[in-house]
């Protein structure tokens, strides 16, 4: 039999109702595996002893046959969604210890589904970053080596520890936060696949803000159907989220699988920038015939502000976090660092609490919010997402769905790509466009780079059909059959 | 337009962050860099152009205006550095 921790959680909940194993013993071969891999850094709480009694409550269920939807299957839980009792802490200092009295609708509505959590997934600091190296709480380090080099590679980010536990087989799936790529691109660096959906499809009550025009929460798993089903529990309507949109949730599952004979898939020519990895623009092509082979047509089309796409995050993302971080004044919850009085309170609090990439953020959103510059940074960057958004509509008219690369290279070595902020901030280049524009993206990897790292191309769909997503996605899967393994489990 | 040491020092009081006189050289070369990059936005002809403030083209939806939670004052104060008495506590603001 296949080792437990290497099945998707489609065969897991197969087995499970068949009782070839137990629900205890699923959970239990993935905490001796998350224990093995601890070096990878991949959780901030481990809440194992929670998972192995919430185990034993879903195997009750399975002999009375009262499973749940997704009874027993051990994820990972970033630790941006609150938890009610369990430390959250956003991997920043100013959140150390924080447990919050309430759960985000999120991780409740899965909880309520029967999945299992093993723990809080590392991440960058307040989910800003692409390499997780922003944590307060250490780096987390990629399962997969390039050929002959023992170095350490980032898993992405911010989704970095969600990314990393499902591809070195510690946790059956995750969730993440996408924000301007946090999910996408952390799929591409660790070859899992993961999406975002389209902005309102999550409810975001509960899980702590960065920048709230553009966080979504979506979902990391092996496969592209797995994703589905995890997809399925966390989207829905939620009154405690303005933003959350009340439209049905189908079956996505089911949509996996479906033919896409005729299917309009869009390939837009500003997507080949340069300084992209070659083997990336290679993978692309590949991509592209698979899904013409699949029956998709192929049109080529235009996406024309997708240069400003970067720039334009720059100013909004920062302009936002500038303002939902103002909260973090030592005052109600989290850490507090002493002053002279309330301001220098503040100030201190403010300094000590946050790492280098927040506070260059909540600086850079100040400064484009303040008097003078509000109407010159701010109002223009939301002139140009508009025109951004536009792009996609207009490009919506020529086809169903979009192919793209993911990231403009593959996984990097720690260290690398800190010089400085700007070229770090290149990583979410193909990414960023559909956060703007609030479009479901998903990631599918679908090929080793010649070092052996994994390569991911992006699907991009239509607001709330994360159906042709699923469709499109589980076509490219079949085609490219990426079935390689991180180093850390070839051995 | 880039930022100086002084503009730095003015941002970061308005952020109430404490940033050493350091750190400030380091930050205004940082945040110019940054600032560097989104200028490029100026370029755009945006004549027009309405701001885009929200991707869900929805209107946000009205509820009644009533209490629907509350009277949870401990679960409010359980993660507060300082309270007392059913009350957070600060430096004192008034002389």
């Amino acid at each position: 039999m296949t080792k437990l921790t290497h099945l998707t959680i489609k065969a897991a909940l197969e087995g499970l109702k068949k009782k070839e194993f137990t629900a205890s013993e699923l959970v239990g071969a993935h905490i001796a595996a998350s224990e093995s891999a601890r070096h990878l850094n991949c959780y901030i709480t481990e809440t194992f002893d929670s998972a192995r009694a919430q185990a034993k409550e879903a195997d009750a269920r399975y002999a009375a046959g009262k499973a749940l939807p997704l009874d027993g299957i051990p994820i990972a839980m970033k630790d941006l969604f609150c938890t009610e009792g369990v430390q959250t802490t956003a991997a920043s200092n100013i959140l150390r210890g924080f447990v919050p009295p309430y759960e985000s609708t999120v991780s409740g509505k899965m909880k309520a589904d029967g999945l299992i959590s093993m723990g809080k997934a590392n991440l960058d600091e307040f989910a800003m970053g692409s390499s997780n190296t922003t944590s307060a709480f250490g780096n987390v380090i990629n399962p997969w080596k390039r050929k002959g080099d023992n170095r350490d590679l980032v898993p992405g980010g911010s989704s970095g520890g969600s990314a990393a536990a499902v591809a070195a087989r510690i946790a059956m799936g995750a969730t993440g936060t996408d924000t301007g790529g946090s999910i996408r691109q952390p799929a591409a660096f660790c070859g899992i696949a993961g999406i975002k959906p389209t902005y309102g499809r999550c409810s975001r009550f509960g899980v702590v803000a960065f920048a709230s025009s553009l966080d979504q929460p979506g979902s990391f798993a092996r496969t592209v159907e797995d994703n589905a089903l995890l997809l399925r529990s966390m989207a829905g309507y939620d009154p405690k989220d303005s933003t959350s949109v009340n439209v049905p949730v189908p079956d996505y599952a089911a949509a996996c699988g479906g033919s896409i004979k005729g299917l309009r898939v869009g390939v837009p020519k500003e997507y080949r920038v340069e300084g992209t990895n070659a083997e990336i623009l290679a993978l692309w092509d590949k991509g592209v015939e698979m899904l013409k082979d699949a029956g998709a047509e192929i049109v080529e089309v235009s996406l024309p502000h997708t240069k400003y796409a970067l720039e334009t995050y720059y100013v909004i993302a920062p302009a936002e976090c500038s303002s939902n971080l103002a909260r973090y004044d030592g005052v109600r919850f989290g850490q507090r660092s002493a002053g002279e009085n309330l301001i220098e309170t503040y100030e201190n609090t403010r300094a000590e609490g946050f790492g280098r990439e927040v506070k260059r953020r909540i600086l850079i959103g100040t400064y484009v919010l303040s008097a003078g510059y509000y109407d010159a940074y701010y109002n223009q960057a939301r002139r140009v997402r508009k025109l951004i958004w536009q792009d996609f509509i207009d490009a919506y008219q020529k086809c169903d769905v979009l192919l793209t690369p993911t990231a403009p290279t593959p996984a990097f070595a720690i260290g690398e790509n800190t010089q400085d902020p700007v070229t770090m901030y290149l990583n979410d280049i193909f990414t960023i466009p559909a956060s703007m524009a609030g479009m479901p993206g998903m990631g599918v990897p679908v090929g080793l780079s010649a070092d052996g790292l994994p390569l991911g191309l992006q699907l991009i769909g239509k607001p709330f059909e994360e159906e042709t997503l699923f469709k499109a996605g589980h076509a490219l899967e079949l085609a490219a059959k990426f079935d390689a393994l991180p180093q850390l489990l070839a051995a | 337009m880039s930022i100086d040491k002084d503009t730095v020092g003015k941002i970061a009081r308005l952020a109430r962050i404490r940033v050493s006189e350091e750190d400030k050289e380091t930050l205004a070369g940082e945040l110019s860099g940054i600032l560097a990059m989104v200028e490029k936005l100026n370029a755009v002809d945006t004549k027009g152009v309405a701001p885009l403030t929200s991707v869900v083209q929805m209107k946000l939806p009205m509820r009644a205006d009533v209490v629907t939670d509350g009277g949870i004052p401990e679960k409010i104060l359980q993660n507060a550095p300082e309270h007392s008495a059913g009350f957070f506590v600060v430096p004192k603001v008034v002389e």
